[in-house]
Formats: C-alpha cells, structure tokens, sequence
C-alpha cells in the first residue's frame, strides 16, 4: 500500500539541535517531552517565517518590476522619484495602503467581506511551503506534492467568489462569477498538465521530479521528450495565466468592463491582500512551472567537464530564482501585450481547444512512454 | 407589485420581479472607467447579456449654447473648444466658417493651407486616441499609451503655433490669430516621416491580432439604412457603407484641390469602424504631404480687416471633423457683436443615440467595445 511521507529537511536539522543546546539547560528541567515540543515550536516559527519571507518579500520586489516592465513596454519610465530609479515607491505605497481606513459598503456581509482576502491568500501560501527552492531548502517535502498543490489550488476561487457576493455590488458579483467560471474550467487543463509531468517523470514528489531533471539542458522535461513538452510548457503558460486571473485573461477583473470585478469595493488592508494574493499566486506558478519544466534548482549545464564547476559555485536557489523571475518576466511581458478576450470566447477556448489538446496530449506522452521509455 | 426601485426611468424599463427574475438592471456610469466620461448607461441584462440600453445624458451640461447668446461671436470661437476637446481645432473652423458666410471676409491662400493642414493633424491626433482607446477598453493598456504618445507630438506642434496644446482657440474671420512659425513646415515634416513607421507597428499591433478579430469582427452592427436613419456621420456612417464625408460631398476650405481617397468598408461592425480610421489617418497624411509641397511660403497669411459683427441673417456651415459631421448654425437678429442663437449639431450625440440598437444581444464586454469604436466625447454630446 502506498503511504503517504512527509520529510521536512528544516524539522531534521532542529530535531538534532534542540537535544543539544537543551545540554546546557540545569539537568531539572531536561527531558524528551520538552525538547521535542520546543523542537516542533522552533520548526513550526522557522517553516512560517521562511515561507512569509519569501512570499511577502517578494511582492513588493514584483510589483516594482511590473511597473518598471509595464512602463519599458509602453515607452515610459516608470517610478524613478523615490530612492534610485524609483525603488523605494512600492514601499511607500504600501504603507499608504496599510495606513488607510477600512470599511465595508453598506449592506455587505461584513464577516465574508472581510474572510475573503484572508482566504485567497491560503493557497499560495501552502503552495509555496511545498516548492523545493534548493536541495535541503524545502519547508515540506511531501511525497503527493502534485496532488496536494492541485487541491489547495482550488482554494483561491472560494475567496474570489466570497469577496465578489458579500460586497453587495452587481460589478463585484460578475467578476466573482466570471472568476469562478474561468478558474474552475481552467483547473482542469492545468491538472492535466500536471498529469503529464507526473507521467513523464514517475513521481509526485516535488524534489523527485526536480532531481529526475539533472544532466544539461536536453534534460529538463520541457525538451526531454521531443515536442511534446514544449507543447505541455506553453498549454501550462496558458492555462496558469488564466488560472491566476492575469491579463490577458483577467476577465474576473475587467477594469474596463466592471471597474475592477470583485475587489471593487475592497480598500486598505482587504484589498493590499487581494493584491498580495496575486503576486504570490504568480510566484508560485512560476515555481511551479520551473520545478516542472525548466529544472528547478538545477544548473543547466551538469556533467559537461568545462562549465561543470563554474556553475556549480552558484547554489541551487540562485540558479532556482533566476528561472522563476525568467517565467515571472514572461508572465510580465504577455500581461502587457494582448487584449483580453471576452468572457464566452474564453470558455469556450479552455473546453473545445486547452482540453482536447491536453487529453490529445497525455495520450501522446502515454505512447512516447510506451515506445520509447 | 413591488415598487420598482429605479421609479426615475423610462416605462418598459422598471424591474418586473414577478415576471421577469432572470433579468437585472446595471448603472453603468456616470463615474465609469469606460463611458469616456460623464455618460450614464442605464443596462437591462439577462446574465451577462444586454437586453436593453438607455443612455442618460446631461452630467455635464454647460448650456453653451445659452452662454453662447450672451458672448460675442470671437468669445465663441473659445466656447467651441470645450464641446469636443479632441477636435477643437476643427471645431474653431466649423464655427469661423459659419461666420466668414456672413462677415463677407475672404481667406488668403496661406490662410487656407494653414487650415487644412492644422485640420488634418487635429483629425490625426483625435484618430490616435480613438486607437489608444479602442486598444484599452477591449483591456490592452499599452495600446493606450501607444496612441497617445503619438498625439503628443502633434499636440507639441500645435503648441508651437496655437499657443496652447488642448483648447486651441485658433481661427478667426479672415485667417487665423497668428502666422505659423517658419519651424513648422519641417516639424510637421519630421513628424508625418515618424507616424509612417509608427503607424506600421501600430496596425501590427491590434489589427491582425486574433484576439482583437475575435472581439471585433460581427460585433454591434450598425446597417446602412440605420446609420443613416439615426443620423449618423464621419467614420462610423462610413463604416456602414455610405460613402458620405463633408470634405468631398460639400468641399469647405480648400479641400477641393487635394487628391484624397473617402475610406469605406461595407460591414458596419467594430473592426470596420477601427479600419477606417486607421484609413483616414493614411488619409491624413496623404493630404499634409500634398500641403508641404504646395505651401506658399509668402504672402498674406490673413485678410487686411479683421471683422467682429455680423450682418443680420442665418448662417450655416458643416465640416467634416474627426467623429463626423459637425454644423453650426447661426441667427443674427441684429447686425452687431451678439448672436440671437447659435446652435451646434455635434457628431457624437446620434452615435450614441444608435448605440441601443447596436448592443441589444451583446455581453457587456462588447458594450465597451461598441462604445469605444463609436469613439464620442461626452461633453459635446452636452454641451
């Protein structure tokens, strides 16, 4: 029977330490009991503050490299006021966020109104903590890691929807359903994706399907298997813009069309965390498809005697952070350059083309498998 | 029966709850990001479908024409900036024109050149911002500021001879308040050398792009024999097939001797009326290069008097500016400073007239759509 594991690289290093320093402790209050409480405690702060470090700082860090992407895409400069190039602008508005009143429209349902934001922000979070930035730099190493990322996945749609119904306004609701129909149907191409790195790769480890990439280039699996992996990288681009609610398939908030879909009546905090939601759902998809496709933390290039121990000097997650800005900027430049389609031409893109393609895909993938694995 | 909620609109449009639950009521505007302004869009929608439009207008009312009354004829030229701020500059012709019928006033041939060519570049400038804002509402924000950073080189260049860069106030019986500077020429030059190129990125951009056919082509069609019951004019009567344009059908000026295609297309939907301004931009272009060639680089750029009254009479003058056709029509009741009335037939009003029959079945996406390529300025729909 196969048994779900869970290790946690982090846990291991403090289980060892905490029985150690807890030497230096008068030999009264020494016991097993109390030390691995601590131990649990120590690694439970750490696991939290890391996963809140990467992904709180990194927001800030993305949304001056939107604008600043934005800005050179559309012949502007961008921010360049406050600090150099305009550096410290996020931060300033930020704060000017946090520091704003907080309200409900009238006629809201204040307890949705307010869980909402706190919902959408679950997903990313649990996503993130599950991603390998390195070899031994991965809050929790589970062994059903694809699974687990699909699940918690659907969480995002729960809060957009709340948000979008409890703030009493038509605009709101139509985003929030536009929203739920757009991430629902897209979810399921980008399960199947999913499924198709798991196929080629025999794991649902995260770590596994990281390290089955090693070798050059060639090995990654968006190469590995001719053609079809390019194809299973640019359907996973696709499906996780709209999975994200990103423009060009941004239907969900439709500035244009619904003065900002459901986070219209959001301000302050609430909507600093919508805000915040999005980049990081956009730093996990781009992990994601790193650790899938582009090879994770791995240097391109191992085995090759010249370049071997040059790009073995740079450590796993600098090489794992270049890849997931690389995708970020992607993401980034498509954002600015298409419009957006309308809402049944997006439905109707996902199921008569993403999933016929993507089954015609995984049955593809099955027959390379077959024959030539 | 319920009290419909909204007890201000017409009949036929109240909320029926027992009847009809499936069908809900949207205000979309006056503060909306895409009305254009202050345009109130009352909506009936089953779902995501539009059933019925009724625009409110009046959000911004000045009553010029009122103020118009009080004001002296040159005070008015200033007045005819602010309906279509896009198209002042064409605006200041159309009511100078009405006046020149009657001050007997003749324009010397640089007088004239500097008109058309200043009439062009303002029909360029409102045409760009016609593609900035087609390209964003349908949600692309760089084609936005694509567009405008084209038109602010127009807008420098107008700067250079007008003195200011929105509200021009420019022309008057006679010619027009200034000469142009001996810079302009070249400037205007260089700058039709740069739209060619822009221009090609720019059509790159949007017009073959599949998504923006998706959105466009078949939406809100507006038929020939509608375009023209409603009133419609410039390049959204075109787009119907008409073959209708001011500058050809009832030359002013001297737009009799210019070499110049009317751009039409026969499908009357939203890619057509996109199509044909990016026609008339070529146009445009084509008509400033034949003025470089043509422009005389001497002589009098204005008639020796400089009339302000007015005989007693009724004067009429149409143009064709970027949105359509636009006509003044002036009462003097008494020969002096003072018109009786002044009355303006703007372009954009009857456009958003016919924007109910162009929704009804469509979602709200392509409302925005529809909305952009009938490209109307809400204050000269108030006025």
């Amino acid at each position: 029977m196969f048994v779900p594991s869970i290790t946690n690289p982090v846990g291991d290093f403090v289980r060892e330490m905490v029985p150690r320093l807890a030497e230096y402790l008068p030999a009264s209050i020494q016991s097993d009991t109390l030390n691995s409480i601590v131990a649990f405690l120590v690694n439970a702060l750490i696991c939290v503050i890391a996963v809140c470090a990467v992904n709180i700082g990194s927001a800030p860090i993305l949304i001056y490299m939107e604008r600043k992407v934005c800005a050179h895409v559309q012949c502007r400069l961008g921010p360049m006021r406050l600090g150099w190039h305009g550096t410290i602008q996020t931060i300033a508005d930020v704060l000017k966020m946090l520091f704003k009143e907080v309200y409900a429209p009238s006629g809201a349902d204040k307890l949705m109104f307010y869980l909402a934001p706190l919902i959408v922000l679950i997903a990313p979070f649990i996503v993130c903590a599950l991603i390998p930035f390195g070899r031994d730099l991965v809050v929790a190493d589970v062994s059903m890691g694809i699974p687990l990322i699909i699940a918690v996945n659907g969480f995002g749609v729960l809060g957009i929807l709340l948000g979008g119904w409890s703030s009493n306004n038509k605009y709101s609701l139509l985003g929030a359903l536009r929203s739920g129909a757009q991430m629902i149907s897209y979810e399921i191409s980008f399960t199947m994706i999913l499924l198709f790195v798991v196929m080629i790769s025999g794991s649902t480890n995260l770590m596994s399907i990281t390290l089955g990439q090693e070798g050059t280039i060639s090995d990654w699996w968006i190469f590995k298997i001719p053609v079809l992996g390019i194809i299973a990288f640019i359907l996973f681009f696709i499906s996780s813009t709209a999975e994200m609610n990103r423009a060009p398939f941004d239907i969900a908030e439709a500035e244009q069309e619904l003065t900002g879909g459901y986070h219209t009546e959001y301000n302050g905090t609430p909507f600093a965390m919508f805000y915040l939601a999005e980049y990081i759902a956009l730093v996990t998809n781009s992990a994601l498809a790193t650790t899938c496709f582009l090879g994770g933390f791995l240097p391109p290039c191992i085995g090759v005697a010249f370049v071997d121990n040059y790009l073995n000097m740079v450590p796993g997650v600098v090489w794992f952070f270049a890849k997931v800005f690389f995708m970020i900027w992607c993401y980034m430049m498509v954002r600015w350059t298409f419009v957006r389609p309308r809402v049944d031409q997006l439905m109707d893109f996902e199921w008569k083309f993403l999933l016929p393609v993507n089954l015609v895909l995984l049955i593809a993938g099955a027959a390379y498998i077959v024959v030539c694995g | 029966m319920i009290q419909p909620r909204f007890s201000n609109l017409p009949p036929g449009f109240r909320i029926q709850r027992e009847t009809n639950t499936e069908e809900f009521f949207i205000n979309m505007g006056p503060q909306h990001p895409s009305t254009h302004g202050a345009l109130r869009l009352a909506l009936r929608m089953d779902g995501e479908t539009i059933v019925e439009l009724v625009p409110h207008f009046g959000y911004i009312h000045r009553g010029m024409e009122k103020q118009a009354e009080s004001m002296s004829y040159l005070q008015y030229i200033a007045l005819s900036d602010r309906q279509d701020y896009l198209t002042a500059i064409q605006n200041n012709l159309g009511v100078v024109i009405a006046l020149e019928k009657g001050m007997n006033v003749g324009v010397p041939e640089k007088g004239e050149y500097i008109r058309v060519m200043l009439q062009e570049l303002g029909r360029i400038a409102s045409h760009l911002v016609f593609y900035g804002c087609f390209g964003g509402d349908l949600g692309g924000q760089t084609c936005l500021l694509f567009g405008f950073k084209e038109r602010e080189m127009i807008h420098d260049i107008l700067e250079e001879v007008t003195g200011s860069r929105l509200t021009t106030n420019f022309f008057r019986p006679g010619g027009s308040r200034y000469d142009v500077p001996d810079t302009f020429i070249p400037r205007v030059k260089a700058f039709l050398d740069h739209l060619e190129d822009a221009m090609r990125d720019y059509e790159r951009f949007l017009s073959k792009n599949i998504i923006v056919l998706e959105r466009s082509i078949g939406i809100g069609v507006l038929s020939k024999e509608d375009a023209i019951a409603y009133g419609c004019s410039g390049p959204v009567l075109r787009a119907s097939g008409v073959e209708f344009d001011v500058r050809r059908a009832n030359p002013y000026s001297i737009y009799d001797q210019f070499d110049f295609d009317i751009p039409v297309f026969h499908n009357g939907d939203c890619y057509d009326r996109y199509k044909i301004r990016i026609a008339e931009i070529h146009e445009s272009m084509k008509i400033l290069r034949q003025c470089i060639d043509k422009f005389p680089k001497d002589g009098p750029w204005r008639s020796k008097e400089k009339p302000v009254r007015l005989p007693v009479g009724r004067y009429y003058s149409e143009i064709e500016t970027a949105k359509g056709l636009y006509a003044t029509y002036v009462v003097a009741a008494t020969t002096g400073e003072k018109p009786y009335r002044i009355h303006t037939r703007g372009p954009s009003f009857p456009h958003i007239a016919a924007l109910n029959k162009m929704v009804q079945g469509h979602k709200v996406s392509d409302l925005v759509t529809i909305m952009a390529t009938l490209d109307p300025v809400i204050p000269e729909i108030d006025r």
